[in-house]
């Protein structure tokens, strides 16, 4: 419950609520102390950096596979007329079963103010599949979108390196905002308004029906965050992640944080893309030996591949404990 | 009492002017943001309030002539129409169309519906019912009604024939033709007629087509059983007659053959798509659609 509950907040853009001293765990503490009393000297970093080799893409190349598989079936499927499948990832149909996004059904729902059946049966669906899934997985494993973003933020930190630009920051709220927002006008005006400027929904056509100036819509976005602000489209505006985000409070499919063997250097709070969730890295922010990363974390697996110490990595299954 | 009350508290740290700064532009930064995307999302509003996101929209649309708030509420913009049809007849609106993103609409001239999947497939592929699932035979169907827009360019009225393609040798568009191929639409460049008086658009239309295979029928009118469902139910035959060619008083008073578009007209653009003058002489009225009931 109080994962569900921390994981709400931090979704809505609250700050990580930093732990009372009471409410730490006996063996976490005992863990906190041991590494005040024997800080890690300069050789040991080295040590564990040269054997945990950095830029280990394990689990990127996983999820650019099965993301590209993904979008590249919808095209495949179309092309080739095999049927397998069809639509966008807005609404869609898997060898003739209803899927919808989340999101665009919301949206259309609140719009159009009716229940429609096939509908119903296709938001149920994914709603299953995404609560076995993880939740926010659909933003870093299916969203076309976020590969695209993913790419441009690599040139967004070598301009940051190089002094060229720098990163601006918004109120995290702001997507909580976007998505009462968009609720609220859909439900307002009649018309699904998000659908316009979605680039996930512009993008997945796009990728199958051909490009068209919607696209323009993308590349400003883009721009915005390589010259702007990192990531700021996942970050501070779309609701389809709060969406995902909040089915992803009730996945077993978690990253987990093991507090012992951490040196707190924060690499994986700099890969992150909602480096909130991670902040129990933090040197002594850790409330107990075991913890689950909140779900507003998209299972990217980013942190997994560059903890040096293998303190994170994926779990199946609600707060499982390490030997 | 004001000392414990510190002691139980998590003191709060002033913040420092340089973060109190810091979090001013934040909140400025964010404002402009938040108004930014809202408008921009909003501006998709224009065109549909300057209605130049009308469109002529597939079967069973969920719209009223000029009035498509329905459809474009009920659609999800998947795209699962187009995939659907066998002649490519549907594309999908573009970033130009506002909040009609995405949505499917026809170019007739391009390529018109010609019906020839026969069970309405882009009807029966839509997930949302925006495609309304009530409807059920082409000749329910209310999407347009044909124009005589400019009569001086038909060659009926002007007397003369066709010969050749409908609409040169480079045109893609495809049209099904039961006497060539029952199942699979051609090209109608493929095609050639050779005709004493065009009459493509009443030759070429599915609802006349669908009245004269009706009336074939009821000629032979055996015992022999009928192989489609939608025969058997026996609503498919079209009841009214869509477009043909009658003799005409012309404004100088002449009596010139002329198409003449009847009540049954669904508007599926057929017409516009197979007329060679270059503009069509017949095109769809999206504004219009037949009184039938």
């Amino acid at each position: 419950m109080g994962y569900i509950i921390e994981s709400l907040r931090q979704i809505a853009g609250a700050e990580p609520s930093r732990p009372e001293k009471d409410r730490i765990s006996a063996r976490a503490l005992e863990v906190h102390l041991h590494k005040k009393a024997n800080p890690f000297s300069k050789a040991e970093f080295e040590e564990i950096y040269a054997v945990h080799g950095k830029g280990r893409t394990k689990w990127r190349n996983r999820r650019w596979a099965t993301l590209l598989a993904v979008n590249l079936l919808f095209v495949v499927s179309y092309f080739f007329d095999i049927q397998i499948l069809e639509g966008a990832l807005t609404a869609s149909r898997f060898v003739g079963f209803h899927m919808a996004d989340l999101n665009s059904a919301l949206q259309v729902m609140l719009a159009y103010k009716h229940l429609v059946l096939n509908l119903v049966i296709g938001t149920v669906t994914v709603f299953i599949i995404w609560v076995l899934l993880g939740g926010r997985t659909f933003c870093a494993w299916v969203c076309p979108y976020h590969l695209i973003s993913e790419l441009t933020e690599k040139l967004h930190l070598w301009l940051t390196e190089r002094k060229l630009v720098s990163d601006h920051r918004f109120d995290r709220r702001a997507r909580t905002l976007f998505y009462l927002l968009f609720a609220l006008l859909a439900l307002g005006t009649g018309y699904t308004v998000f659908e316009t400027i979605s680039p996930t929904g512009i993008l997945s056509r796009a990728l199958i029906y051909g490009p068209g100036i919607a696209l323009l819509w993308v590349g400003l976005v883009l721009l915005i965050e390589i010259f702007y602000s990192r990531r700021a489209w996942c970050r501070y505006v779309c609701p389809i992640g709060v969406t995902y985000g909040v089915v992803g409070t009730l996945s077993p499919i978690r990253v987990k944080y093991n507090v012992k063997h951490c040196h707190h250097e924060g690499d994986c709070r700099k890969v992150c893309l909602v480096p909130h969730v991670l902040s129990m890295t933090i040197k002594g922010r850790a409330t107990n030996f075991d913890m689950d990363i909140g779900a507003d974390c998209t299972r990217c697996g980013m942190c997994v591949d560059i903890c040096p110490t293998d303190s994170l990595d994926f779990v199946l299954g609600y707060g499982k404990k390490s030997q | 009492m004001k000392e414990k009350t510190t002691v139980a508290k998590r003191v709060k740290k002033p913040l420092s002017a340089k973060r109190k700064a810091q979090s001013r532009r934040e909140f400025l930064r964010t404002s402009v943001l938040a108004v930014g995307m809202t408008g921009f999302s909003l501006l998709g509003f224009l065109p549909v309030v300057q209605g130049t996101s009308l469109r002529l929209r597939p079967p069973g649309a969920l719209k009223r002539t000029d009035d498509e708030k329905e459809f474009l509420s009920s659609c999800i913009k998947c795209g699962q129409c187009v995939q659907v049809c066998p002649v490519q007849a549907i594309k999908l609106a573009d970033l130009e169309e506002g909040f009609g993103v995405g949505t499917p609409y026809i170019d007739a001239r391009e390529q018109a519906c010609d019906f020839s999947c026969d069970g309405l497939q882009c009807v029966l592929a839509c997930p949302t019912g925006s495609l309304n699932h009530a409807l059920n035979f082409p000749a329910d169907t209310r999407m347009g009604f044909a124009r005589l827009s400019r009569p001086s360019a038909c060659l009926a009225i002007q007397g003369k024939g066709f010969q050749g393609q409908a609409r040169g040798p480079q045109f893609p568009g495809l049209l099904r033709y039961d006497e060539v191929d029952r199942w699979n639409p051609i090209p109608v460049a493929d095609h050639p007629y050779d005709l004493e008086l065009c009459d493509l658009c009443v030759r070429q239309c599915p609802i006349e087509i669908r009245i004269t295979q009706c009336a074939e029928k009821k000629v032979q009118a055996s015992g022999e059983k009928v192989a489609r469902v939608a025969e058997q139910v026996g609503n498919e035959c079209p009841p009214v007659h869509a477009i043909a060619l009658e003799r005409v008083e012309m404004p100088n008073g002449e009596l010139r053959m002329s198409p003449v578009i009847k009540e049954g007209c669904v508007g599926c653009g057929v017409c516009e798509m197979i007329c060679p003058p270059e503009p069509p002489a017949i095109v769809i009225d999206i504004h219009k659609i037949t009184d039938l009931t």
